[in-house]
């Protein structure tokens, strides 16, 4: 018990004191899993929204596959980008292996089925009465899928806060991709699964602590866009 | 509209952050190393690193691993350098052509650990052998790397020159680095072969301690291997071999010789490579 409230006393200190390198993970890993959760949401909202509103032959087994990509482990993306991303890999010519542009393509893998599955249960649940009498007025389907995006955003960013609150938490893909390289490629889980196995607990517990603070302001700050929404209808 | 607006904010604030995520311009040179948790876990790593990207022209990019999987990645040409402990291994590496210009330089030597109590009495085994026949006698617990590193290998010869095969009741098999090894051990108060300087730089953590050491089979031996640029030609040759040059200098040799000093209180690494 006694190691456990001194690691917690520590892990305080170091974060009171502000120790730059545990800040300087901090800050590579929102940026990581900001650019990852971006990309997707800029690719998988439009898609999403796409495959809901589209007819087309197997669009059944299209979503069913969508929402297995849901549960997809992250070290499974780790390992297939890793492949990829390895010189002898097809896409070796980038040298993206062990930088933080592999580890965002990674998140990227994770975050997109989500936002997507998300976003295509969102829009349909639009009325499609509603849908309809858009094209009936002369909107294009792109313009009646805006006008539909604007009434489910409230769900999209429930989908953003989804998408993001998993990749801030994953170790598998990065600690693939990125190769927990100090200063260069350290996110704050790979550095706690680190620091837990040398035995530094105090210092475990702060990264750790960093974390969840890092997933609450991210997401207090996702939540008060999205319930400003609320009130200003 | 106010609405729209804002969802227009998001995107662009998000796609800025994108593209921010993105525009770090690559350093000129990468050098990419792969190389043994020991070598990292005990700080030496850093400490090396700082004086090696000090003049701006390199950045080393250290992929921590075991020593297999260290010459796996040298086998299929992602390691432009290898600093690896595993000799057998090595030797067989550069005789397939993935390396060349092994060169041997720094040593030091490995423990057995295990807890105070010492169950299965292996406190003043001289010889190694002799320490593992006692741990198999008394089916005291044992944790091994199981991960084909470097330390790996050196505990099955261990148990080859012990003649005994371990039975899987007490032979824990963990899989992990060093560091995550020792914590296992530690929680399971079991028996485990570690390199000396990872076991330093640990040992403010651990109750194990030491029961076994000195035998010369229980020598540590580490090397630089360079990538062989005629099979791998996407190598950074250049970068590998500024690496290579660097740490076969005096100001690396001064500076691993001081390492530990300081912090816990002995030399962890003995450099043996006559430098020019």
């Amino acid at each position: 018990m006694e190691f456990i409230l001194e690691g917690f006393r520590k892990a305080l200190h170091i974060i009171l004191s502000g120790n730059p390198e545990v800040f300087a993970i901090a800050r590579l890993s929102l940026t990581v899993s900001l650019a990852a959760t971006a990309g997707a949401v800029l690719a998988g909202v439009p898609l999403g929204s796409w495959i809901a509103v589209k007819k087309f032959p197997l669009k059944k087994l299209l979503i069913a596959l969508v929402n297995t990509g849901m549960g997809l482990p992250p070290v499974v993306a780790g390992l297939v980008v890793m492949l990829f991303l390895a010189r002898s890999g097809p896409l070796g010519f980038l040298n993206w292996l062990y930088t933080p542009k592999g580890m965002i393509i990674a998140q990227f893998i994770i975050a997109l089925p989500i936002i997507t599955a998300l976003s295509i249960s969102a829009m349909q649940n639009v009325d499609p009465k509603f849908y309809n009498q858009i094209l009936a007025l002369g909107a294009s389907d792109r313009q009646a899928i805006w006008v539909c995006l604007k009434e489910i955003r409230l769900t999209i960013v429930a989908a953003v806060i989804a998408g993001f609150g998993r990749l801030v938490a994953e170790v598998g893909a990065v600690m693939i991709v990125g190769g927990n390289i100090r200063h260069q490629t350290r996110m704050l889980t790979t550095a706690t699964v680190m620091e837990t196995q040398m035995g530094n607990f105090d210092m475990a517990i702060a990264i750790g602590l960093v974390l969840l603070a890092l997933g609450f302001v991210v997401n207090l700050a996702l939540t008060v866009i999205q319930q400003n929404k609320v009130l200003t209808r | 509209m106010k609405n729209t607006n804002v969802m227009a904010l998001l995107n662009a604030a998000l796609a800025a952050l994108l593209l921010a995520g993105c525009a770090k311009t690559e350093p000129k040179s990468v050098v990419r190393l792969a190389t043994t948790t020991s070598v990292r876990d005990t700080g030496l790593l850093d400490a090396l690193n700082e004086t090696f990207q000090a003049d701006g022209r390199y950045t080393l990019q250290a992929i921590a691993v075991g020593s297999g999987q260290a010459m796996q990645l040298g086998r299929t040409g992602e390691a432009d350098i290898l600093w690896v402990h595993s000799p057998d291994d090595e030797k067989k590496f550069v005789e397939e052509g993935y390396g060349v210009e092994r060169t041997t330089f720094l040593h030091n030597d490995f423990v057995i650990l295990g807890p105070e109590a010492d169950p299965a009495k292996v406190k003043g085994s001289k010889k190694v052998a002799d320490a593992f026949r006692k741990i198999a006698a008394a089916k005291a617990l044992f944790v091994s790397r199981a991960d084909q590193s470097g330390t790996h290998k050196k505990e099955l010869k261990v148990w080859d020159a012990a003649k005994v095969k371990p039975a899987k009741e007490y032979y824990l098999e963990a899989g992990q680095g060093m560091a995550g090894t020792l914590s296992i051990a530690e929680e399971k108060k079991a028996y485990v072969l570690a390199d000396r300087s990872t076991y330093l730089s640990m040992a403010k953590n651990l109750k194990l301690v030491i029961v076994s050491e000195g035998d010369d089979l229980l020598i540590n031996r580490y090397s630089l291997i360079l990538a062989n640029p005629a099979k791998f030609p996407k190598v950074n040759a250049p970068g590998a071999r500024a690496y290579f040059d660097f740490v076969l200098s005096r100001p690396a040799k001064e500076l691993i010789e001081k390492f530990g000093v300081e912090k816990y209180g002995q030399q962890l690494f003995f450099y043996d490579y006559a430098v020019k």
